[in-house]
C-alpha cells in the first residue's frame, strides 16, 4: 500500500495562479485562480466549453503552453508532458476508460509495473494477492483473476481509479465518473472516494450531474466562458444556485440569444410519422417510447452517455434494438441494416462528420452516394450527380461553390452542410440528426438551424439528438429529456429555459 | 505582391498535384526504368516476339489480378485466388474425357456442362468466402487463408496425385490458341481488364466499391449495403480466379496439384505494385495494368540477362518490398494532408 507523507501544514495541495490559455486566438481560460486543498473533494461544474477540461488538461500536463503559475505543495512546477504530471502525483480517470478488457483485474491494477521475480518473470502470485489487498483496502471486493471486460462498467471504473491511486497519485482528477453508472454503483464510488479523501488525497470531480456534485463534494467551483466564476463550500447551496452561476444571470456573456426562454410549440394535428415503443438496447437505454409527427422537430436532450447516441443509431438500423418496436407511417418495421432504414424513409447524420463523409472524394460524389440508386440503375450519370450537387452547393451556400472540390478542402461547417445535402434530393420521411452543430462557429450554426427549420416547414419529421442544451433549444418544437437510458421528462406546449432543461436531466 | 502570391500558390498546387499522383507515377516510372534497363542489358529483350511472350506470361496472373483489384479496393484481401484457380482448373478437367492412360476416376460430361460446373464451383467457393467474411464476420485475411487450404484440398482429392491433360474445346480455344498470331489468352486478359475497368469506373456498383473502400462507416451511414458490396467483390474475385484457372490449365496443357502456387504472390504483387491502396478506396484497373507490366517485364527480363536464377527470387522480393513502402508512404502523405485540412 502506497502511503505518501502527507503535508500536515495548511499549504494547499495545488494552486493555479493567473492561468490563461488560448487556442488560435480564442481564449479558453482567462486569468483563473484555482486552489485545491489536501484531503478535499472539489466539484467542478460548467457548460461544455466553459474551460473545465482545458484547466484539467493543464494540470495533467497535456497542455504545456499556458500563462500563469502552478504550485504543488507550495512549490512551483511546469509540466512538460503528461508523464511529468504523473511523476508529480497527478492522476486522471477519463470518461472513456483506459482499461484492458481482456486482461485480469490484477493485471489491470498493476498495468505497466507488474511485480517480477528474481528471474525477471512476472510474479503472478504476489500480483494477484497484492491486487486483492489493495482493492479490499478501498472496499472493493473483486476476485483479481476475473477478466476485466466481464465486470460491470461501475466496477471497471473503480478499478481504474484504484490503479491511479496505487500509482502514487495525490491529486486525482475524475472526468464525468458517474455518467455511465447506476445509482448503487454511484453509491459505491462515493464510498470509495470518501475513503480516498480520508487518506489525505485530493480529488477533482468534474460532472454534469449537479446532484452528484452536491452530494459528494466539499467545495464546488463554477466555470463559465473560460472564467472561474465562484468557488464555494457546498454547505448551503443547491442546484438552482449552481445553474444560475453556470449560465450567468443576465446572459451577458453568451453569444447565442436562444439560451433564454423559448416557447415550444407542438403540432397536434399532424400525422405521426415515426413511433418507437418500449425500445431497449443493452445497458445503453431502456423502455424508450416516443413518436414524432410530420412537420415537427423533436429534440432529445441528455448528458453525454445517457443513451441518446445509441438511440439515434437504432433509428437508422445501425444498431438493432433488443426489445421494442419501431413503426414508420403506422407500419411496423424491423430495420436490419442502414440500407433498409434508408428504404423506409429514414435519414441519419451522425455526430462525427468523419463517419459520414468521404474526404478524398469530390463534393458531388459525397452528395450523390445516398441517392445513387435513384439516379442510376447500372451506369453512373456523373452529369446528373454534378447538377444535383451544384444545386445544393448553391442553395446551401457551400464554400467554395464548386461540386468538384475534394471534400477535405472544405471547412467544418461546410462539410456539415454537405452531410445534410446528402439527404435533401429525395426527401426522407424522418431525418435523424445527432449533434448537428457540434464544434461549429456561430455563423455555420445559424445556417444549419435555418436549413433544418426549412425542412421541418416542408413537412419533414426531424429528430435532433444532442448533449448541448443550446442545440436542442434552438431547433426543437418539443423536447424529450433522457437520463441514464430512460426518457424522464417531456416538454411540450410550454415555455422552457436552459435551467429547466438542465434540472430535468 | 499579388503576382508573388499567385505564383507560390500555383507552385504549391502543382507540387500537391504531383504528390497526390505519386501513387500512379511511381509504378509507371518503375516500369519505364525496367524497360530501359533490360533493353540495354539484353539484345533479345526489346523485340516484338518477346513483347508477345510477356503478354502471354502475365495473362493468367492478370485475370486473377482483375478480381483481386475489386477486393483490395474494398480494403480487404483474398489469399485464395491461386487455390481457387487450381481447383477450378482441375474441376473442368475432371468433367472432361481424358486419355486412357490418365488414371483419374473422372466423370466426363459435355464440354459446356463441364465449364458450367467449373464456374459453379468457383462461384460457390467465392460465396463461402463472402459468407464467412460478411455474415459470420471472419476477417477476410483469415477466411481466405482457410479457403486457400480448402481449394488445395479439393484439387488434391480430385486428381489424387495424377495429371489430367484434356479440357473442353472452348477452354483450350481461349487458353491455348492464336488468332492471327496473337495469343487468345492475352485477348481474354484484355477483355477482363476492359470489363473490370468499365465496371469500376462507370457503374454504380463500381462507385460503391470505391466508397466502401474509402470510408466504410460513411458508406454504411449513407445507406450503402456494405456487406453486399464486400460479398460481391469476393465472389467476383473467385470467378475471375476460376476462369484464370481454366484458361491456365489449357495454356499449360495439364491440370495438376499445386500448379498455380506462385500465382497468389504475383497477383497480389501486380495489384499493389501498380499502386492500388492496400487500405482501399484508391487505385483501379489502370494501376493493375501497370503493376502487371512491371511484374511481367521483371520476370521476363531477368531470364534474358545472365543472372543467378536463385537471385531472381530475392530481387522479386525486394521490388515488392519497395512497392509496398511506396504504397504505405503515399497513404501516409494523404492522411497527414487530411489531418491538416480538417
Amino acid at each position: 500500500m502506497t502511503t505518501d507523507p502527507l503535508d500536515p501544514s495548511d499549504t494547499p495541495r495545488l494552486q493555479m495562479q493567473g492561468i490563461s490559455k488560448s487556442f488560435g486566438g480564442v481564449a479558453a481560460l482567462r486569468d483563473v485562480d484555482f486552489t485545491l486543498r489536501a484531503g478535499e473533494i472539489h466539484g467542478l461544474v460548467g457548460e461544455n466549453g466553459a474551460g473545465k477540461s482545458t484547466m484539467m488538461k493543464i494540470i495533467a500536463g497535456v497542455h504545456t503552453d499556458y500563462e500563469g503559475k502552478m504550485l504543488i505543495d507550495g512549490k512551483e512546477v511546469h509540466f512538460r508532458s503528461a508523464r511529468d504530471a504523473l511523476a508529480a502525483g497527478i492522476g486522471m480517470v477519463h470518461q472513456e476508460l483506459s482499461i484492458m478488457p481482456d486482461l485480469t483485474v490484477g493485471e489491470n491494477v498493476f498495468l505497466g509495473k507488474q511485480p517480477v521475480t528474481g528471474a525477471g518473470i512476472i510474479d503472478w502470485r504476489s500480483m494477484m494477492s497484492g491486487a486483492h489487498e489493495q482493492l479490499k483496502s478501498l472496499g472493493i471486493d473483486v476476485d483479481p483473476k476475473t477478466r476485466m471486460g466481464d465486470l460491470p462498467i461501475g466496477l471497471q471504473q473503480l478499478i481504474e481509479l484504484a490503479r491511479v491511486i496505487f500509482s502514487g497519485a495525490r491529486i486525482i482528477i475524475l472526468d464525468e465518473p458517474t455518467s455511465a453508472l447506476s445509482p448503487p454503483e454511484v453509491q459505491l464510488l462515493f464510498d470509495v472516494l470518501k475513503g480516498v479523501r480520508a487518506s489525505g488525497r485530493s480529488i477533482v470531480f468534474i460532472s454534469h450531474f449537479l446532484d452528484d456534485i452536491l452530494s459528494i463534494s466539499d467545495t464546488v467551483t463554477v466555470f463559465r466562458n473560460g472564467k472561474l466564476i465562484v468557488t464555494h463550500s457546498v454547505e448551503g447551496i443547491d442546484k438552482g444556485w449552481l445553474i444560475e452561476r453556470m449560465i450567468g444571470a443576465g446572459h451577458e456573456d453568451l453569444e447565442e440569444s436562444y439560451t433564454g426562454t423559448i416557447t415550444l410549440a407542438s403540432k397536434p394535428g399532424q400525422p405521426v410519422v415515426l413511433a418507437a415503443e418500449h425500445l431497449g438496447y443493452g445497458r445503453a437505454y431502456t423502455d424508450v417510447t416516443f413518436d414524432v409527427k410530420a412537420g415537427e422537430i423533436l429534440g432529445i436532450y441528455g448528458f453525454m452517455g445517457c443513451g441518446q447516441i445509441e438511440l439515434a443509431r437504432t433509428l437508422f438500423g445501425k444498431i438493432k434494438a433488443d426489445t421494442g418496436t419501431l413503426a414508420i407511417d403506422g407500419r411496423k418495421r424491423r430495420l436490419r441494416n442502414t440500407t433498409q432504414a434508408r428504404a423506409a424513409g429514414i435519414a441519419f447524420v451522425p455526430e462525427n462528420r468523419r463517419s459520414m463523409l468521404f474526404y478524398e472524394q469530390p463534393v458531388y460524389k459525397n452528395v450523390s452516394i445516398s441517392i445513387l440508386g435513384r439516379i442510376s440503375r447500372l451506369w453512373l450519370k456523373p452529369n446528373v450527380e454534378r447538377a444535383i450537387a451544384s444545386k445544393h452547393v448553391e442553395s446551401l451556400s457551400i464554400r467554395p461553390p464548386r461540386a468538384e472540390v475534394a471534400l477535405g478542402a472544405l471547412s467544418g461547417g461546410n462539410q456539415q452542410k454537405v452531410a445534410l445535402a446528402k439527404w435533401l434530393t429525395h426527401r426522407p420521411k424522418v431525418l435523424v440528426l445527432s449533434e448537428p452543430t457540434r464544434g461549429m462557429d456561430v455563423g455555420a450554426k445559424d445556417d444549419v438551424v435555418k436549413i433544418v427549420r426549412a425542412l421541418r416547414d416542408e413537412g419533414l419529421a426531424v429528430i435532433v439528438v444532442s448533449a448541448e442544451p443550446e442545440t436542442v433549444l434552438s431547433l426543437a418544437d418539443r423536447v424529450l429529456v433522457m437520463k441514464k437510458g430512460r426518457i424522464v421528462r417531456e416538454f411540450t406546449n410550454e415555455t422552457i429555459s436552459k435551467d429547466r432543461l438542465l434540472e430535468a436531466a | 505582391m499579388t503576382f508573388q502570391q499567385t505564383s507560390t500558390a500555383r507552385a504549391s498546387k502543382s507540387s500537391l498535384f504531383l504528390r497526390s499522383q505519386m501513387r500512379n507515377i511511381a509504378p509507371f516510372a518503375t516500369l519505364i526504368l525496367l524497360l530501359i534497363f533490360f533493353s540495354i542489358a539484353s539484345p533479345s529483350f526489346a523485340t516484338i516476339d518477346n513483347a508477345s511472350n510477356i503478354l502471354t506470361q502475365i495473362s493468367v496472373t492478370g485475370i486473377m489480378a482483375v478480381g483481386l483489384t475489386f477486393v483490395i479496393l474494398c480494403g480487404e484481401i483474398d489469399l485464395s485466388v491461386a487455390s481457387i484457380a487450381n481447383a477450378t482448373g482441375i474441376v473442368v478437367a475432371y468433367f472432361t474425357l481424358q486419355e486412357s492412360y490418365v488414371n483419374i476416376a473422372n466423370i466426363p460430361v459435355a464440354g459446356w456442362l463441364a465449364v458450367a460446373l467449373a464456374l459453379a464451383a468457383c462461384t460457390g467457393l467465392g460465396l463461402v468466402n463472402a459468407f464467412g467474411t460478411t455474415v459470420i464476420g471472419i476477417p477476410s485475411f483469415i477466411m481466405t487463408l482457410a479457403m486457400m487450404q480448402i481449394g488445395a484440398g479439393i484439387s488434391a482429392l480430385l486428381v489424387r496425385g495424377q495429371i489430367a491433360y484434356n479440357v473442353p474445346d472452348i477452354v483450350s480455344t481461349l487458353g491455348a490458341s492464336n488468332v492471327g498470331g496473337f495469343p487468345t489468352i492475352a485477348l481474354v486478359l484484355l477483355a477482363f481488364l476492359l470489363v473490370g475497368h468499365v465496371t469500376l469506373t462507370y457503374t454504380r456498383f463500381g462507385r460503391y466499391i470505391y466508397m466502401v473502400g474509402g470510408n466504410r462507416e460513411a458508406a454504411e451511414y449513407s445507406g450503402v449495403n456494405v456487406k453486399l458490396i464486400l460479398g460481391a467483390a469476393l465472389v467476383i474475385c473467385a470467378v475471375c480466379s476460376g476462369i484464370a484457372g481454366m484458361v491456365g490449365v489449357a495454356h499449360f496443357g495439364s491440370a495438376q496439384q499445386n500448379e498455380f502456387d506462385g500465382y497468389l504472390l504475383d497477383a497480389i504483387a501486380a495489384v499493389v505494385v501498380g499502386g492500388t491502396s492496400l487500405f482501399g478506396g484508391r487505385g483501379g484497373i489502370g494501376n493493375t495494368i501497370v503493376g502487371l507490366c512491371v511484374l511481367g517485364v521483371l520476370n521476363n527480363g531477368l531470364d534474358h540477362i545472365q543472372i543467378d536464377s536463385f537471385l531472381k527470387i530475392l530481387i522479386r522480393g525486394l521490388i515488392l518490398l519497395a512497392a509496398l513502402i511506396v504504397n504505405v508512404y503515399v497513404q501516409n502523405i494523404r492522411s497527414v494532408e487530411r489531418a491538416e485540412g480538417a
